[in-house]
């Protein structure tokens, strides 16, 4: 039986309050929160990030990666590699960017679900629009990764295929040039009549095609760029019941295409710990209908989710609306007065690929003193060449010691510094991200995080960064 | 295998110094110029009578034609050397081991930074092509580092700490006030010092070593010859140097209250000099004081305090200028200023002036001997190269 093996979402800790935005222009904002990326997240970071969760503690022998946005952050060069790398997946393994709308996440899912090798599935987007629009307001970041397979004992499926339908319709709702950062919209009332009966219809189908009723569905998930569409098409199949998965457009905003594999993984997660037997149907509106049915399994009884959906969005931050439009770049604001990193060296990079994507140290087999860098001399004992490598990107860390650097080039000054001891052995001065000055101490434990540190001729330097581990102070508070 | 060290074996016979400060009307070769120009003026030795050249400059220019060019010399050996903010350094070294050799009867080291033309504060080196995964910070907030892991391991409290630094930068702007040739002239009080804005961690301005452009040099020959050029020659007693493996950015057991290559290089030029009393047997050293906690752990490092107690000594004046051992009575990088490739030699020049007693009165300091060290580092905290000499008026 094919099915979900594993799925995860990530959603980045900052939060602008909706308010804020008419509280600066005397319009537009809201009610709520949205998510908001960091300066030194793009969707390949928040890929990487969504799919470390999705694949924490298995062991998948072999596996496709597909990676699907409407926002990426490289064009013609292909961003499912960078993925691939950071995860330290064998070079026999296949990486492909999967389309570039909306509608490119829930189909690479049902491609993968329709397909022999174990894939998984990543989905991230980070969805821009001009303040005071209601796709700024509305919008969100975030990430998502699925893993799709034959359940085995090894890997059992958390809930396989029941079936699943497709409506494809070519209409303008919503459009926007590659590169532009505002999307536009025709009259919401077409889109939505359009969305509606293409939804009703490819439901209908699907659930006729599986021998379902409407009433044997538990749970819908609805999810659309065109938030009235969404909203009365989850109206129209819920009948009345109370099927429909929340939405978090309230707290995150809608994160485009990633927004249906983001919600089916909260929906699951929300599942953990129940018998199993909960039949889900997940609807996306993109330019058409795609309905994928699925049913849990006994599995589900004793998942236990990693970082689950629930708790991130507990754990946030509150953006102020000026760093918010620095970061989308909307405002320029002053930068150090320092000079700017050179940009990266292709070769070298290439060089270090384990290191630099997958945070891979060498560990002397002799003394097992760890290298952070790898080095190839050992600097205990000296011996050459006798090392293996030591993947330390999922070892937590404690803060030795660390500084704020007020002066040094950064895209958000000031860089917060910490030289972090990780469990087990092996030492790395370390970035910090996702905190504030005042929140770094010395004792703090630490987890690594992939990120872009700059970019500089067009080209991203991604590398690993520190965050503070959430305190239990935090989770309670919150 | 051993570190023998030149001890005796060449002296320094002629040096100059110019003024370290924003030169925005003096370029690299004006600077080079007026340094060798004043060192000839104090020796003996003239133009013709050099036989090889080392120039010390971090990012000055490459090749020795950097300085070939604006001295037009002829036909020369000229060796440009970098070893970062230890550059001058070693410009030295490699000139009194070239005359210690044989090679050479005459030999000039000269040190230079034009700093100040690169449109930005501080220091400024462009990384070669790389992987992007090394991050860059300041120096600031590299050394930033210690004075909260000294405090926490000595048991120094915040305000005592704030306190043993702001002394450590008023005493060096107290000398530097009386140095014509130092970048900073004013006198500071410990409140302008605290108050100052922060720069990084807990480091502020007046924390920071200020950013000059400037050139030093010195001519070397053979202790036997020195006479020749000079009725007061310093001999070289020691020349030690210390290049850090990186392994303290790495290495578990760092905990950034001390500098491992500094005590190493300290240790090898004591051993080269025979001085076993560092603490009684100096004058006075000059130090590398790029940041107030940096200068107090050097006071440990090379042996004046035993660890854990140079705090107390630093308030306690020990190290004031006419204290028991003088510490920087020119200033130090603190008020004089650090163009990179030139503190190193300007260092010695200090030395040069206050053990031939020719320091300005304000300044000169009562020498209760005839030997005085220069200490010079570069690099950061866990990852550092660093240079320790002893020089001395006396042949023992």
């Amino acid at each position: 039986m094919r099915g979900i093996l594993s799925i995860s979402g990530y959603i980045p800790i900052h939060r602008l309050d909706r308010k804020e935005v008419s509280a600066l222009f005397g319009s537009g904002g809201g009610k709520g929160t949205r998510s908001v990326a960091g300066h030194d997240e793009d969707t390949t970071t928040m890929g990487v990030e969504a799919a470390r969760l999705a694949l924490r503690g298995l062991d998948v022998e072999h596996m496709a990666l597909l990676f699907a946005t409407a926002t990426p952050a490289y064009a013609d060069k292909t961003n499912a590699t960078a993925l691939h790398a950071a995860l330290g997946r064998p070079m026999s393994e296949p990486a492909w960017d999967f389309g570039g709308s909306a509608r490119s996440a829930i189909g690479a899912f049902g491609f993968a679900l329709a397909s022999l090798p174990t894939t998984l599935v990543v989905a991230a987007d980070r969805r821009d629009g001009l303040a005071t629009s209601s796709d700024e307001a509305g919008g969100g970041d975030a990430a998502a990764a699925v893993l799709v397979g034959e359940a085995t004992t090894s890997h059992p499926a958390l809930a396989i295929q029941l079936g699943g339908a497709s409506a494809t319709d070519e209409f303008l709702d919503r459009w926007r040039v590659p590169g532009d950062r505002r999307s536009k919209q025709w009259e919401e009332k077409f889109g939505e009549q359009r969305y509606v009966a293409l939804a009703t219809e490819a439901f209908a189908r699907a659930l006729s095609q599986a021998t379902l009723t409407p009433a044997s569905i538990d749970r819908i998930v609805v999810t659309g760029m065109h938030t009235r569409a969404a909203k009365a098409v989850g109206a129209k199949l819920a009948q009345g019941r109370d099927v429909l998965v929340p939405d978090l457009t309230e707290s995150i905003g809608q994160t485009g295409g990633t927004h249906s594999l983001l919600l089916l993984a909260s929906c699951l997660e929300s599942l953990a710990g129940t018998p199993g037997g909960t039949k889900i149907a997940v609807v996306n509106l993109a330019d058409g209908a795609d309905v994928v049915l699925l049913e849990t399994t006994s599995s589900i009884a004793n998942w236990t989710p990693a970082n689950p959906i629930a708790s991130q969005l507990k754990n946030t931050r509150p953006l102020p609306y000026g760093k918010f439009l620095s970061w989308r770049q909307m405002v320029t604001v002053e930068p150090p007065r320092r000079p700017e990193p050179g940009r990266v060296s292709a070769t070298a990079a290439w060089r270090s690929e384990e290191w630099k994507f997958a945070f891979v140290g060498s560990k002397d087999r002799s003394t097992g003193t760890i290298h952070l860098p790898p080095s190839r001399v050992s600097r205990v004992g000296g011996a050459v060449d006798e090392m293996d490598p030591v993947p330390m990107a999922d070892v937590q860390g404690t803060i030795v010691t660390f500084t704020i650097d007020r002066m040094v080039y950064s895209p958000s000054p000031p860089v917060a510094f910490a030289i972090v001891d990780f469990d087990g052995g092996g030492r790395f001065p370390i970035e910090l991200t996702d905190c504030t000055a005042e929140q770094v101490a010395i004792g703090g434990q630490v987890e690594l995080t992939f990120r872009k540190l700059f970019t500089q001729d067009d080209i991203h330097d991604y590398f690993w960064k520190a965050r503070l581990l959430p305190s239990v102070d935090d989770e309670s508070e919150n | 295998m051993a570190s023998h060290g030149i001890k005796d074996q060449v002296a320094i016979v002629g040096m100059g110094c110019t003024p370290f400060a924003e030169h925005w009307n003096k370029g690299l070769d004006d600077l080079i110029v007026d340094a060798v120009e004043e060192t000839y003026a104090s020796t003996r030795v003239v133009k013709a009578d050099v036989d090889a050249y080392w120039l010390g400059t971090v990012q000055g220019g490459m090749s020795g034609i950097t300085l070939a060019r604006p001295l037009q010399l002829e036909g020369k050996p000229v060796t440009r050397v970098e070893n970062y903010c230890t550059t001058g350094s070693e410009a030295l070294r490699a000139a009194a081991y070239a005359v210690a050799s044989g090679a050479y009867d005459v030999a000039m080291a000269v040190g230079v930074e034009k700093v100040k033309d690169s449109g930005f504060q501080g220091l400024n080196a462009q990384a070669p092509p790389n992987d992007g995964t090394a991050r860059t910070l300041t120096a600031a907030a590299m050394f930033s580092m210690v004075a909260p892991a000294y405090a926490r391991k000595y048991g120094v409290d915040d305000e005592t700490m704030s306190d043993v630094l702001a002394a450590i930068a008023v005493k060096n702007h107290f000398n530097g006030a009386r140095n014509s040739r130092a970048q900073f002239r004013r006198e500071i009080t410990a409140e302008t010092c605290k108050a100052s804005p922060r720069l990084a961690g807990g480091l502020g301005v007046y924390d920071c070593a200020g950013v000059a452009d400037g050139a030093a040099a010195a001519i070397v020959v053979r202790a036997e010859d020195a006479y020749k050029y000079t009725d007061k020659p310093l001999f070289i007693k020691a020349l030690a140097f210390t290049a850090g493996s990186g392994a303290g950015l790495v290495d578990p057991s760092y905990d950034y209250t001390h500098f491992p290559e500094c005590a190493s290089a300290a240790n090898d030029a004591y051993a080269q000099a025979g001085i076993t009393s560092p603490r009684t047997e100096l004058a006075m050293a000059e130090v590398h004081d790029c940041f107030t906690p940096t200068e107090l752990v050097l006071m440990e490092d090379l042996g004046f305090a035993p660890r854990g107690t140079a705090w107390r000594e630093v308030l306690d004046g020990s190290f004031a200028l006419h204290g028991d051992l003088p510490i920087n009575p020119d200033g130090g990088l603190k008020s004089f200023g650090h163009p990179t490739g030139a503190s190193g030699l300007r260092m010695m020049f200090e030395c040069w002036l206050q053990l031939r007693g020719e320091a300005p009165p304000e300044r000169q300091i009562a020498l209760k001997s005839s030997k005085a060290l220069t200490h010079n580092l570069g690099g950061y905290p866990g990852e550092m190269v660093s240079f320790v000499s002893v020089v001395g008026t006396e042949l023992d």
